[in-house]
């Protein structure tokens, strides 16, 4: 498709601004002004509007198809939650209102929405406070491990520099401890796909500031340990972090709080309902024990006895700001609408169903592709194409051609301890006949490695584009116009 | 309703196919044996329900108040066709385009608003956007750590107090040291002692333009000064100016970042906003954050995918550039619309009005008995004025009387009390500065 800059045609116009009704002024001197205005494109509305909506038809979304990509819980965006982000009443407020004086009193409306969020996410998880100011789940990883950094620097014990991450973690988990000052030690998975327990025990240490968990972890399953692990780890003076990337599995059965966990991040975008937006912006909520609530980022909204809320920020020990105010509002306004309309009994039913889903889908797949740990999963399954290699078709083949069969493909090539790892995550709002439909056309697509590996090759051929050359992107990279 | 489509029937008929007779065998099976804790938890309630208790919420904020105030977050016009736009389900209920085949419409759109952060900026490298502008500021500084391999960052005092926090608790675990010089007594950066702090261990400078005082202020010497030093000069700039400023590509900086939010994304109660970041070529395979690139298909079609992936995370873990997973994708989405829709000339209009609504507003406050200029009075739309009273008494009074007039410089510089920001966009009418004016002196001496 044309880049809107081609369509530009001099002198069109998209907008309508209010005419000035003042003198043309300006306190900017001469030397410092833009002298020749900035290359944007010249087009009429209608013309802004057909590229923004052609573009967007050469997108998949899970409102026109099912979406199965594990790790990131696809599921469906309730409509009505984008008219609540809409209200004015939300999307009008400044954000520095509330520091004005006798501003708190203007802002209860929205504070409410936060305190709302941080309980009853504290609830769900099973910690004493969480904070809403990380703006994406690795956001939320970062300010988890600064906030077990500043504990250990407040108890005198900063010689505690290591981190320790499964070798299956998600890439965010290293990437945010090393911004956090730590140092990686990885920790083997054993041949069930838990942690290995002798192996944990050899790396931990006093050097071991902690421990980061995904829980259930990367593999898609519980682990049978978890508590054990949580213990070994706190009897070697360290604390346990977990990443709640894949909470849509137990959400309604288990508080990891209740597991030994003592500080733990959210995804919002995932388990509470909020959209992708293509990438972002997402939420990444932190929620602790309460010995860790002095580290906390500021502000901290706080209920008063008479049930009004204000911003606190006298926290001596806290960690300081994460987000420049109190994280991606208007996420936390979707998340917090989802919470209220499942309630205790939608959330019972919400991690059993994502469950079912994954475990129907592995049982219908288990016999053409490779199950590396045999048993039951959680919400998803990870699935191995190892045996197609032979025939040269490998787990990109497979995704490739399911775009052909108009469903998008599941993550593919993680975890990387599974090789050719197709990893499918259904969620709980997928039909039955969804799930029964993508089964077919997996199975279609993994018979064609025998029938039709060159057609597999080629694929896809129904979308705009054919499979693009990454190489040349990257070798000759071209990233603006 | 927790938008569940499987029946009971379903679900049996599930379950059994997994080998299972009851939930509890399948969550045993699974691993999990704990009991089931007690929630305490309201009860769900229905859409409508839902919807009533938020207008209730959104009922309890002030947005009658006729804004006056910024600080880095500003009331800009939003066309109606930017949310329309990037509100298409297509867009907003895509992931991260990992399969590029079928994303081509986020992809391309990221391509172009690169493009577009580029020409405004006069930068040559932009990624797909950062958290917002304090998290961006942040990412700019470690990428020149990483660069220069030194570990110190000179931080002009009159970079906005919110994101000098930030890097100061970001920075708290990594060995980096922040060198803050002052900001002058009126309000300026003080570029020339800025400029004298840098030596050859220096890895940054780091300024914003306009300052968080509002002041438009030349680096090209203080630029030169760190660049002779090896250092980068990395800015944060207020995107809805560059309109009609010397751009900071021309100026020399190496890296700009900034917030985002005036291009077409709501206040929103801090946030989602949008952090940018564009570079010089030099740096491009240093950046932190996603990146689309252009290439072609086995045809020879254009197309578009991530590239340079090597930097991150999922590849890189521990030594990635940054531990970014995301970008804030929707909201650069909204800032492509809404740059599309302003165009080349809507945008120098929009600057236009902000800085004739400004000069004006401050011509006529500084008519007012006891309030006082702060600063040389070289400023594209935000200003301080010296009030004869303490502005944050000040600013609770204007309150009462409709306006959120501007934020009190005392909450986070002592010594300026009595200071009022006040920033000045194209939404607001010749007739609400006037009754803005007025409520001041009112407020002042009534």
């Amino acid at each position: 498709m044309e880049l809107i800059f081609d369509c530009s045609r001099p002198g069109r116009r998209g907008s309508s601004i209010p005419k000035l009704r003042l003198p043309a002024a300006s306190a900017v001197p001469e030397n410092l002004r833009r002298k020749v205005p900035a290359e944007l494109p010249e087009l009429s509305q209608l013309d802004v509007v057909r590229h923004f909506t052609r573009l967007s038809q050469l997108n998949y979304g899970v409102d026109g198809n099912f979406y199965p990509l594990g790790s990131c819980t696809m599921k469906y965006n309730p409509k009505f939650h984008e008219e609540i982000a809409r209200m004015p009443g939300f999307a009008e407020l400044h954000p520095l209102l509330p520091q004005l004086r006798r501003g708190g009193a203007l802002t209860q409306g929205a504070l409410a929405v936060v305190y709302g969020v941080q309980t009853l996410l504290s609830e769900l998880t099973g910690f004493a406070e969480a904070t809403t100011q990380p703006m994406a789940g690795a956001h939320g990883e970062l300010t988890g491990v600064m906030m077990i950094a500043a504990y250990f620097r407040h108890r005198g014990e900063s010689a505690r520099k290591v981190m320790l991450i499964p070798d299956a973690a998600h890439g965010t988990n290293p990437a945010s401890a090393s911004m956090a000052g730590f140092q990686i030690r990885v920790v083997a998975t054993d041949g069930d796909g838990n942690v290995d327990l002798e192996d944990l025990r050899k790396k931990l240490g006093d050097d071991v500031a902690g421990l980061m968990l995904t829980c259930p972890n990367t593999l898609g399953l519980f682990d049978w340990h978890v508590r054990e692990v949580c213990e070994m780890v706190h009897a070697a003076g360290g604390l346990c972090y977990c990443d709640g990337a894949n909470f849509n599995a137990i959400i309604g059965r288990l508080r990891p709080g209740d597991l030994g966990f003592d500080v733990m991040h959210v995804n919002l975008h995932k388990t509470f309902a909020t959209p992708h937006g293509g990438g972002g912006p997402g939420s990444g909520p932190v929620a602790v024990k309460e010995f860790l609530r002095p580290f906390l980022p500021i502000s901290r909204v706080v209920k008063r006895a008479d049930g009004t809320f204000y911003l606190a920020y006298d926290f001596p020990e806290s960690i300081g700001y994460i987000a420049p105010f109190y994280g991606n509002f208007s996420v936390l306004l979707k998340a917090y609408a989802y919470m209220l309309t499942l309630g205790r009994e939608g959330f019972i039913r919400v991690g059993e169903n994502a469950v079912l889903n994954a475990n129907y889908i592995q049982a219908h797949l288990r016999d053409v592709l490779d199950l590396k740990y045999d048993r039951l999963c959680m919400h998803e399954c990870v699935l191995s194409a190892k045996r197609l290699v032979a025939k040269g078709i490998h787990a990109l083949d497979l995704s490739k051609g399911m775009i052909d069969e108009k469903i998008h493909p599941p993550t593919m090539y993680f975890p990387m301890i599974v090789p050719e790892a197709l990893m499918i995550e259904p969620t709980e709002t997928e039909s039955r006949e969804t799930l029964d439909q993508f089964i077919a056309a997996l199975r279609k697509v993994v018979a064609m490695a025998d029938t039709a590996p060159e057609q597999l090759h080629a694929a896809p051929v129904s979308t705009p584009v054919s499979r693009l050359d990454e190489t040349q992107a990257a070798r000759k990279p071209d990233l603006s116009a | 309703m927790p938008y569940i489509a499987n029946t009971d029937a379903d679900r049996s008929e599930m379950l059994r196919a997994i080998g299972c007779f009851s939930f509890d065998q399948m969550w045993e099976k699974c691993g999990v044996t704990e009991a089931r804790p007690h929630f305490n938890l309201p009860s769900g309630l229905s859409e409508y329900e839902v919807i009533c208790h938020f207008r209730k919420l959104a009922a309890a904020n002030a947005v009658h108040l006729v804004n006056f105030m910024g600080g880095g977050y500003y009331d800009h016009l939003i066309p109606a066709a930017v949310g329309e736009l990037a509100g298409r389900s297509e867009f907003y209920t895509a992931y991260t385009p990992y399969q590029a085949e079928a994303s081509q419409g986020t992809l391309q759109a990221i391509f172009e608003y690169q493009s577009m952060i580029c020409r405004l900026t006069q930068m040559e490298v932009s990624n797909a956007s950062l958290y917002d502008g304090g998290s961006a500021l942040f990412e700019a500084m470690m990428m020149a750590v990483r660069v220069t391999k030194r570990r110190k960052a000179v931080v002009s005092g009159a970079v906005s107090p919110i994101y000098r926090k930030m890097l100061e608790d970001y920075s708290r675990n990594l060995d980096v040291e922040l060198v803050t010089i002052p900001a002058g007594a009126d309000g300026g950066s003080d570029p020339a002692a800025v400029a004298a702090a840098i030596d050859d261990d220096t890895a940054a400078m780091l300024v914003q333009y306009p300052n968080f005082f509002g002041h438009v202020e030349e680096w090209s010497s203080a630029i030169e000064t760190a660049q002779s030093h090896g250092a980068l000069a990395v800015a944060s700039c207020y995107p809805i100016a560059l309109a009609a400023l010397k751009t900071p590509g021309e100026m020399g900086f190496d890296v700009v970042t900034g917030e985002g939010q005036s291009l077409g994304i709501s206040l929103s109660f801090g946030g989602p906003y949008l952090g940018f970041m564009a570079v010089r070529e030099k740096l491009m395979r240093k950046m932190p954050g996603r990146l689309v690139g252009r290439t072609v298909d086995r045809m020879g079609r254009t197309g578009f995918v991530l590239t340079l992936q090597t930097r991150e995370q999922h590849i890189r873990r521990e030594a990635a550039t940054s531990n970014i997973c995301s970008n804030e994708n929707l909201c650069a989405l909204s800032a492509l619309i809404y740059l599309s829709l302003m165009g080349k000339n809507g945008l120098v209009e929009v600057a236009q009005m902000c800085q004739s609504n400004a000069v004006f507003c401050r011509d006529e406050l500084l008519k007012i008995s006891g309030v006082e200029a702060v600063g040389p009075g070289a400023f594209f739309n935000e200003f301080v004025v010296r009030l004869p009273m303490d502005a944050a008494e000040v600013a609770g009074r204007m309150i009462d009387k409709g306006y959120a007039a501007g934020f009190p410089l005392g909450r986070y510089y002592h010594g300026r009390e009595n200071e009022l920001l006040i920033a000045l966009t194209e939404k607001r009418t010749r007739e609400e500065i006037k009754g803005f004016v007025n409520a001041m002196e009112a407020a002042l001496w009534n």
